[in-house]
């Protein structure tokens, strides 16, 4: 189905449930218990992965599946947002023509960026992509005030043209009339579940982005990029010249970024030139990393823990401590809470930090990498009851490593 | 032509501060072959060593003092520092005063014991992995240190002066013949200069005069070759790591006055240290040396207005201008070896 194998399809209809499960599975706790915290069931949270999720995806593509580590792709992210603003600006509060819009800029931008950059490899290219951010950054923030609004942050005033702008629109962004903000909600028992028309914009999207994803890492052209992750030098002595497929595969990132940007945009109709710090750069890295480079589920999950700790765990007061730990006397308890304190609340960085370090010491493939060993953990044991027929890691070709040097 | 100098000059200290830090960055590239995204962080580190020597040198206690009272009419208590109570007010304050260069003393032992924990118990296992995995597990590792010290200092910056001898400006113009007033530049900036001119001096000579410098020169050139005569480079090594780490440290110890020191200001350095690092050409220490001065002072002509009107916002990108320029005609950079880092 859809152009995929069975067990893909299979793959593809899992991710489509859960996504649009989300508002529901996210909430397991019921309302007003002590753990109630932990819902991730709110549609700020929600759309944050869907978003963050997008922008994964597409460094994957270029980081997991072609080996290049750019440390600049929070300038598609600005570049998206600012777009779809102007949009709003010029046009009205219809997201449609500002998301398309984003798309077709970013790509322009990241053809340009990745014309240059994609001369070098290696640190070279991480150094050099970084270095085009960060000019985007500073020009943000200055030169281009007229454009970007500078410190302020690009916002519609009530005096921009707006001309597509009707008497009845709503003065949000809306999508054909399916205003962002607004959602329904619905109790069952205890349970408070937000179903938020922005989200399941952002769900579709990001479907349709982890479809498009799924078919170019199955494609020829996926393959080629392996190629070139694996050993480019080989691949120029067979007589082809990478350089086109490093291209193509920068800008569809770039795309993916600008796209997550002007989603951004599209929920909360404001852009910043912070949102192209290399800081934002490095998020998306971190993200990728830790839930598995180069592969399909990874990113998504990686972006999804970060945006979960960022949001829950640092909410993560002593308060909460002391009441988590209550059953324990009472110098034990001071004790225990005052070991975990830097960790948690505004620590969870730290947290952070230190996990996304072990994740690269031990598990270079992420966490999908760990749930992988843990299963085959269970599998092994099988197939030893069953006969010394099981896996020899020494005739086992040797995995490449993830990143080309 | 006062422009032109004034411009010089206020690019010194900035270009000492990256050049000191793309020093350590390429001793540790040339050596271990490690690109080290925490080297901003050890930079961070140094400065909050000037911090806590201040905090020590503050250590009080309070005392009645008979010849005060307050508005009330009673005995007023006052912060007596301890080192005032031993050495007597003058040599005490004095102490206190000069607590960043005081600082020097305790930053130096820190901070190669900080290198070496940091290349045995970290580095040493990614040798064999490629290159962005150190980039990868340098930059939690700075993460990590960040948010240490952001939890014991706080996030906002902490001023910490230099002794009040240097407080003032030295009026360079009248000097060269220039009307009074027309280049002035601060005693600390000056010292700040000096104090980086021997700390390279220092490295380049250990590395030139020395036996342990040499061999640590032909580790650079061909490790296996020296491992093969039966020296023991891995230790040589993790030496020089130290010694990197020291003098990112002191750069940051002696930084302080001129910026205040906050968790993140590594980060900020490191990114440009790096762009630096690049340009002088990867493995190179006199293009490291050179790049960083030299980016220096072209980032302060760049914020001249006179430039500044001609083309706007120059200020802003320059540096990052230039690398992709030096990146794209010169990849080997500056001074970059042949064979170092190639494609």
């Amino acid at each position: 189905m859809f152009g995929l194998s069975s067990k893909d399809t299979r793959f593809l209809l899992i991710v489509v449930f859960l996504t649009l499960a989300t508002p529901i599975l996210l909430q397991p706790f019921p309302e007003g218990s002590s753990l109630a915290q932990f819902n991730a069931g709110y549609p700020d949270l929600m759309q944050k992965f869907a978003i963050f999720g997008i922008f994964a995806i597409g460094f994957n593509i270029l980081f997991g599946l072609t080996g290049y580590l750019s440390f600049g792709h929070a300038a598609f992210l600005g570049v998206g947002s600012y777009t779809v603003v102007w949009m709003y600006k010029l046009l009205g509060y219809n997201v449609l023509p500002g998301l398309v819009l984003a798309v077709i800029v970013s790509a322009l931008f990241a053809l340009l960026i990745g014309f240059i950059s994609l001369r070098r490899s290696g640190i070279y290219f991480s150094i050099l992509t970084l270095a085009f951010a960060q000019m985007s950054y500073n020009l943000a923030y200055s030169v281009l005030t007229p454009i970007t609004n500078g410190e302020t942050g690009l916002q519609v005033y009530s005096n921009d043209p707006q001309i597509l702008m009707g008497e009845n629109s709503p003065t949000s962004p809306h999508l054909f009339g399916i205003v962002m903000r607004e959602s329904t909600q619905f109790e069952v028992g205890g349970w408070l579940f937000t179903l938020n028309n922005g989200y399941y914009f952002c769900a579709v999207i990001a479907i349709l982005a982890f479809y498009l994803s799924l078919r170019i890492f199955r494609s020829p052209f996926g393959m080629m990029l392996r190629a070139i992750k694996t050993n480019q030098t080989r691949m120029n002595y067979t007589g082809l010249n990478s350089r086109p497929y490093t291209l193509a595969a920068f800008v569809i990132s770039g795309m993916y970024a600008g796209l997550a940007g002007g989603l951004l945009a599209a929920m909360d109709p404001l852009a910043g030139a912070e949102r192209m710090q290399w800081t934002a750069s490095g998020e998306v890295v971190l993200m990728t990393i830790l839930g598995g480079a180069g592969t399909l589920m990874g990113p998504v999950l990686g972006a999804g823990f970060i945006k979960y700790f960022e949001n829950i765990f640092s909410k993560i007061n002593d308060g909460v401590l002391h009441a988590w730990f209550a059953f324990l006397p009472d110098g034990l308890e001071d004790l225990v809470v005052a070991l975990i304190h830097p960790f948690v609340g505004k620590g969870w960085h730290l947290t952070l930090g230190i996990l996304f370090m072990l994740v690269v010491i031990f598990l270079p493939g992420g966490l999908v990498e760990g749930g992988q060993r843990i299963a085959r953990l269970f599998r092994s044991k099988k197939t030893k009851t069953a006969g010394p027929g099981g896996r020899n890691r020494d005739h086992q070709p040797k995995p490449a490593p993830h990143v080309a040097e | 032509m006062d422009a032109i100098l004034l411009q010089i000059l206020n690019g010194l200290d900035k270009g000492s501060a990256y050049a000191l830090i793309a020093l350590g960055l390429t001793l540790i590239f040339g050596t271990l072959g490690v690109v080290n995204f925490a080297h901003g962080a050890l930079f961070m580190i140094g400065a909050f060593c000037a911090v806590t020597m201040q905090r020590i040198l503050g250590l009080s206690f309070s005392q009645v003092d008979p010849t005060k009272t307050d508005f009330l009419g009673n005995p007023l208590k006052v912060q007596v520092p301890y080192v005032e109570s031993w050495f007597g007010p003058e040599v005490g304050g004095a102490i206190i005063d000069w607590s960043v260069p005081i600082a020097i003393v305790m930053a130096i032992p820190v901070m190669i014991a900080l290198g070496f924990a940091m290349e045995r118990g970290l580095i040493k296992h990614f040798y064999k992995r490629p290159h962005a995995d150190q980039i990868l597990v340098t930059f939690g590792l700075a993460i990590v240190l960040q948010e240490i010290v952001k939890y014991f200092f706080g996030a906002n910056p902490i001023q910490t002066g230099a002794p009040d001898m240097f407080a003032g400006s030295f009026d360079f113009g009248v000097l060269m013949g220039f009307d009074p007033n027309v280049i002035i530049y601060p005693y600390w900036r000056m010292v700040y200069f000096l104090f980086a001119l021997v700390i390279i001096g220092g490295v380049f000579a250990f590395l030139q005069f020395t036996t342990f410098g040499m061999v640590v020169r032909a580790g650079m050139a061909d490790r296996e070759t020296v491992g093969l005569l039966g020296i023991d480079i891995d230790r040589r090594f993790t030496i020089m790591f130290g010694l990197a780490a020291a003098v990112a440290g002191l750069a940051g110890v002696m930084y302080t006055p001129i910026l205040s020191p906050n968790y993140h200001m590594g980060m900020d350095f490191l990114v440009l240290s790096f762009v630096v690092v690049v340009v002088g050409g990867m493995g190179s220490l006199p293009g490291a040396v050179l790049a960083g001065f030299l980016l220096g002072i072209l980032q302060s002509f760049a914020s001249m207005n006179e430039i500044k009107s001609i083309i706007p916002g120059i200020d802003q990108v320059i540096i990052y201008l230039i690398a992709i320029v030096i990146l794209l005609t010169r990849p080997r950079g500056l001074m970059g070896r042949k064979g170092v880092m190639e494609d």
